[in-house]
């Protein structure tokens, strides 16, 4: 088993589901709630990596952190070196890979918030902020979680996207996912066996704890 | 009307199958990837001479070993080295008489043409404070990544490169790393970069280091469905004139 690959996942999934949180919240708020005509432009683009190829973000990527792009260049001029083959460029890859995981399960239990419970709370005179956390956060905690816990997920099993900017470093760059295929290439299949049991047993941990928790609103409906 | 479009949507439907039907036999080719700059012109050439449809996957040996030991229908393996084919004639998975040396290939140093580096310095050249980054291929299963780890540590500069060196999949993705400008020097194939996108962008100097002699050999897959047409691809990998193409793309052919 490749545990400095494992470890180096875990501090990426966690990394990344912690920031994407911090994003998608707010930003699923303003989907949701927001009465612009064109949030469904926006709801569009968060939602690109589902269907995009991971090839094509990586192929993007990969061009704008090179020294031919300006983003490129400003980053190198910034830190003295290239964004690709860094924890730091994972991180960034893996935010735009994962972003509509968090957004959408969060989206999708703010949406299913009764509209008079929060007409009620801004007619009582709460502010838009005093609504979210009494009202809003509390009725839809499980939809936050499972975009926290799903988004983390899909980070651990992010494949494509590693393989064309990580440059397979150990320590750095060279996740399980990659561990796993290079144990393949290279024939060693009882290592990438091990490693490859475990991943399983967390996917389906992982599920497990998702599914397990939608069952929980659904009981609860009817009193609410 | 109608029995008229459905007519001409049976025939649509048919015309794959009429076309198989007539269709030159097909051969289907495992190549390392070093040869992705010379191959397409060989494969056009045989193509000419032979009524057959010849079909290139790109890719790391390692890979492709790995890939044929488990069933992959190719029928022939071009390998970037000799031990792979052997190894796969030893497992009895590849015909062992028709293992064939072909070309052997040239370790090289390539940096992108705004690069500022001094080249002329081979090797040496890594250890600049400018570079930071270095791609190549994966050595556990690119015989390429293999040539160059053996050339750092013959010039004793293994542990002041190792930090920066970033791997590539293959030796196209290693060569594809440089170019995007996300590493700044690569060891790649001669062959590589003599192909006209890398030379147009790059300028390259040849690694006087030792290495292992890079020799290539390409072998039959045993399960081939066409091995008549895989053997006659190896016989005309050694004829003259390509040969000649295969020199024009940097490689030394072999001597036998």
């Amino acid at each position: 088993m490749d545990w400095q690959a494992l470890w180096l996942t875990a501090r990426l999934a966690t990394i990344v589901s912690g920031i994407l949180l911090v994003i998608s919240v707010p930003l699923a708020h303003w989907m949701v709630f927001s009465r612009r005509r064109w949030t469904f432009l926006i709801e569009s683009v968060v939602s690109l990596p589902l269907v995009l190829p991971p090839t094509v973000l990586g192929f993007y990527l990969l061009m704008a952190m090179g020294t031919r792009s300006p983003l490129g260049r400003l980053w190198i001029d910034w830190t003295g070196h290239p964004l690709a083959f860094t924890f730091e460029g994972l991180v960034v890859a893996s935010l735009f890979y994962s972003l509509p995981f968090a957004v959408q399960p969060i989206a999708t239990a703010f949406s299913q918030i009764d509209p008079t419970l929060r007409e009620a709370s801004a007619t009582l005179g709460a502010s838009t902020l005093r609504t979210f956390f009494r009202i809003v956060l509390p009725l839809s905690i499980e939809g936050v979680i499972a975009g926290a816990v799903l988004s983390f997920a899909h980070t651990v099993g992010e494949f494509g996207v590693v393989l064309m900017v990580g440059g397979n470093l150990p320590g750095v760059t060279r996740t399980v996912s990659i561990s796993i295929y290079d144990h393949v290439q290279a024939l060693q299949y009882r290592e990438a066996t091990v490693t490859a049991l475990f991943m399983l047993a967390f996917a389906f941990a992982v599920l497990l704890a998702v599914y397990g928790l939608r069952r929980r609103p659904l009981a609860a409906a009817p009193l609410a | 009307m109608i029995w008229n479009s459905l007519r001409a949507a049976l025939l649509v439907c048919a015309l794959p199958a009429l076309l198989l039907g007539q269709a030159p036999k097909q051969l289907t080719i495992a190549a390392a990837s070093d040869l992705q700059t010379v191959l397409p012109d060989i494969v056009r050439e045989f193509e000419r001479a032979t009524p057959a449809r010849v079909t290139v996957s790109y890719g790391s040996s390692g890979s492709f070993f790995a890939q044929i030991q488990n069933g992959a229908p190719f029928d022939v393996f071009l390998s970037a080295d000799v031990d792979y084919p052997r190894q796969l004639a030893d497992a009895g998975l590849a015909d062992r008489s028709t293992l064939q040396l072909y070309a052997t290939g040239h370790l090289v140093v390539w940096a992108r043409r705004e690069s500022k580096l001094d080249l002329s310095r081979g090797l040496a050249a890594l250890t600049d404070a400018r570079v930071r980054r270095v791609a190549i291929a994966n050595p556990k299963y690119a015989p390429y990544g293999r040539a160059a780890v053996a050339a750092l540590r013959d010039a004793r500069l293994y542990d002041a490169v190792q930090p920066k060196l970033v791997m590539g999949e293959s030796l196209a993705q290693a060569a594809q790393l440089v170019e995007s400008g996300n590493a700044d020097v690569g060891l790649l194939s001669r062959s590589m970069v003599l192909g006209p996108t890398l030379k147009a962008e790059g300028t390259y100097a040849e690694v006087r280091a030792s290495y292992p002699a890079i020799d290539q050999a390409g072998v039959v897959v045993k399960a081939s469905r066409e091995p008549a047409l895989a053997r006659a691809f190896i016989a005309f990998l050694r004829r003259a004139d390509t040969g000649k193409q295969l020199e024009r793309f940097g490689f030394a052919l072999p001597r036998s």
